[in-house]
C-alpha cells in the first residue's frame, strides 16, 4: 500500500527539526482564555494580542453580544439547514439588510465563511472560455476558487497597472472577464492603486470585483474599504468581505448592485451546499455592522496606533514591508527561518503574540513577523509593544 | 531556421536568466525536476515568455506544460 501521507514528510522532517530546536510551535498556540479584543492568557500568561485581524476590536462590544445572546435564546443554536432550504432566518435576512445599508448596495449574499465567498464568486462568475484575471500575491481563497471553476486563469505582477493593462489587451476582445483585485494585501499589508487598475480594467472591458477583507471597516469615509477612498465605488461590480476580520465574528459576503445579481444564490455552489451561519453569528455581525457604519473614533485611533507602530519599529531599525503605514497590518521582514522563530519565540515570551508568516503563504519567498493592530490596543499598549519589539530584537540580535 | 527552430531559441535564451544551477537544455528538460524551479521563479518566467512574445499563457495552460519542447509547442500555437 502507497501511504497517502509520505509526500508531506519533507514539511515532518522540517517541524521536527525545528521543534528539537527548543521552539514553541507559532502554529499550535492556544488562547486559554480570552480577556478582551487585545488580551489573552496563553499557557499562563497574560499577551498582547498583535496579530488577530481583530480590527475594530467589536469581539467584546456589549451590544454586538446582547445581539448575540437573544438570538441564541429565540432561534436556537444552528439552522441545520441550506441558505435556500431551511437555513434563512429572520436573523440572515437582517444581516444582509445591514450589509446593504452599510454598502449602500441593492444586494447583499451572505455565505458561511469568507473563504467560501471567494470560491463561491470566482467559480461562478467566470465560467468555461471565460478569463479571470488576477493579481499574483491573490489570497488563496481566491486561488482555490479558481481551481473550482472552468474559466482561463491569468495573472498579473503584484499591483502592477501596466502588467494588468498588458495582459488584459492580449485577450479576446470578445470574451467575458473577471479582474480581481484586493484592496489590502494581507500578508505585507500593502493597499493597490486602485483607482488606476480599475479605469484599466474598465478599458478593456472586464467586469470587476474588490475583496475588501482587510479594508472593511477603516478604509473611506463610511469604512466601505479601499475601494470606496478610491472613488471607485461606481465601476466596481463586485465587493467580497468577510465577518472575521472588523466585524469580528464569522461569515463572508458579497455586494452588488448588478440587476441580476440575486440569481447567484440558486447557482453558487458554495452558497447552495453548506449549511447557513447560526442565527448568534448573523445577529453579532448585523449588530456589528451598523456599529461600524459610525466608528469614525475608532478609525481614526486605528490609525494613529498603526503609524505609531510602524514609525517606532522602523526607528529601532527593523526592515518593514511597507515604506509608510498603509494600512492595520505591518509585516517585519526577517532574513530567515530561524531568525523569524527565534524572534517569534522572544516576543512570546516576552507577552506579545504576533502572526509568523513563512512561504508559500508569503510573497517572493520572504519570512516576515505580521502584527495586526486593534482599535481597542491602548496608547499604553502600543507603548509595550514597542518596548517587546526592542527587548526581543536585541536579545535575538536583528537590531542594535 | 525553422518557425519552430526560432521559436526554441528564443524561449532557451529567455531560459537563460534563470538557469542558476547551469543546466543544459534539450527539449526534455524539466522546469520541475531538472531545473528545480519554485512557484515564483515559474511566476517571473512565465510573465518574461509572455511579454516576449506578446502571448498569454494562462495558469490553466501552464500546469500541462512541463518541458522545454512543450513550452515551445505552446508558444507555437499561440503565435501561430
Amino acid at each position: 500500500m502507497t501511504d497517502l501521507l509520505s509526500k508531506f514528510d519533507p514539511l515532518i522532517a522540517e517541524r521536527g527539526a525545528l521543534l528539537a530546536s527548543g521552539v514553541r510551535d507559532p502554529f499550535a498556540i492556544v488562547m486559554e482564555e480570552v480577556r478582551s479584543p487585545t488580551l489573552a492568557v496563553i499557557q499562563g500568561k497574560e499577551t498582547i494580542l498583535l496579530g488577530t485581524y481583530n480590527y475594530m476590536g467589536m469581539t467584546f462590544d456589549p451590544d454586538v453580544i446582547t445581539a448575540g445572546k437573544t438570538a441564541l435564546d429565540t432561534f436556537g443554536s444552528g439552522t441545520t439547514g441550506s441558505r435556500v432550504l431551511n437555513g434563512t432566518y429572520q436573523g440572515h435576512k437582517e444581516c444582509e439588510d445591514a450589509l446593504k445599508a452599510f454598502y449602500g448596495t441593492r444586494s447583499a449574499m451572505v455565505f458561511s465563511t469568507g473563504y467560501q465567498a471567494n470560491l463561491g464568486m470566482m467559480s461562478t462568475l467566470a465560467g468555461k472560455g471565460d478569463y479571470i484575471i488576477l493579481d499574483a500575491d491573490s489570497h488563496a481563497s481566491i486561488y482555490d476558487g479558481c481551481a473550482l471553476g472552468n474559466a482561463e486563469i491569468v495573472r498579473f505582477r503584484h499591483n502592477s497597472v501596466e502588467d494588468l493593462d498588458k495582459r488584459l489587451g492580449r485577450l479576446p476582445a470578445e470574451a467575458g472577464k473577471l479582474v480581481v483585485l484586493e484592496g489590502v494585501y494581507s500578508m505585507v499589508g500593502d493597499i493597490a492603486p486602485l483607482k488606476e487598475m480599475v479605469a484599466v480594467a474598465k478599458k478593456h472591458g472586464a467586469m470587476i470585483l474588490v475583496d475588501e477583507a482587510h479594508g472593511m471597516g477603516f478604509f473611506g469615509p463610511n469604512g466601505r474599504g479601499v475601494f470606496e477612498e478610491a472613488g471607485v465605488e461606481a465601476d466596481v461590480d463586485f465587493v467580497v468581505g468577510t465577518f472575521s476580520k472588523s466585524v469580528g465574528t464569522v461569515g463572508g459576503f458579497c455586494v452588488s448592485n448588478h440587476p441580476k445579481f440575486e440569481i447567484l444564490r440558486l447557482v453558487c455552489r458554495p452558497y447552495v451546499f453548506t449549511a447557513s451561519l447560526p442565527p448568534s453569528v448573523v445577529a453579532t455581525a448585523a449588530a456589528s455592522i451598523r456599529k461600524l457604519m459610525h466608528a469614525g473614533d475608532k478609525r481614526a485611533h486605528l490609525w494613529k496606533n498603526s503609524k505609531r507602530l510602524h514609525a517606532g519599529l522602523r526607528e529601532m531599525g527593523f526592515t518593514l514591508g511597507t515604506e509608510t503605514a498603509q494600512s492595520a497590518i505591518i509585516a517585519v521582514m526577517l532574513p530567515d527561518m530561524e531568525t523569524t522563530v527565534r524572534m517569534w519565540q522572544a516576543l512570546i515570551e516576552l507577552g506579545l503574540y504576533v502572526n509568523m508568516a513563512r512561504p508559500p503563504a508569503t510573497p517572493a519567498g520572504t519570512y516576515l513577523l505580521r502584527c495586526s493592530l486593534c482599535a481597542e490596543h491602548s496608547d499604553e499598549q502600543v507603548g509595550q509593544i514597542l518596548g517587546m519589539f526592542r527587548a526581543a530584537g536585541q536579545a535575538v540580535g536583528c537590531i542594535s | 531556421m525553422s518557425d519552430r527552430d526560432g521559436t526554441r531559441a528564443k524561449v532557451i535564451e529567455a531560459i537563460a536568466p534563470f538557469n542558476k544551477k547551469g543546466i543544459s537544455l534539450t527539449e526534455a528538460t524539466s522546469f520541475a525536476a531538472d531545473l528545480e524551479w519554485d512557484s515564483l521563479t515559474v511566476m517571473d518566467f512565465v510573465a518574461a515568455i509572455e511579454d516576449e512574445f506578446d502571448i498569454i499563457i494562462t495558469m490553466n495552460m501552464q500546469a500541462e506544460i512541463e518541458t522545454v519542447g512543450q513550452l515551445v509547442d505552446a508558444v507555437e500555437s499561440l503565435t501561430g
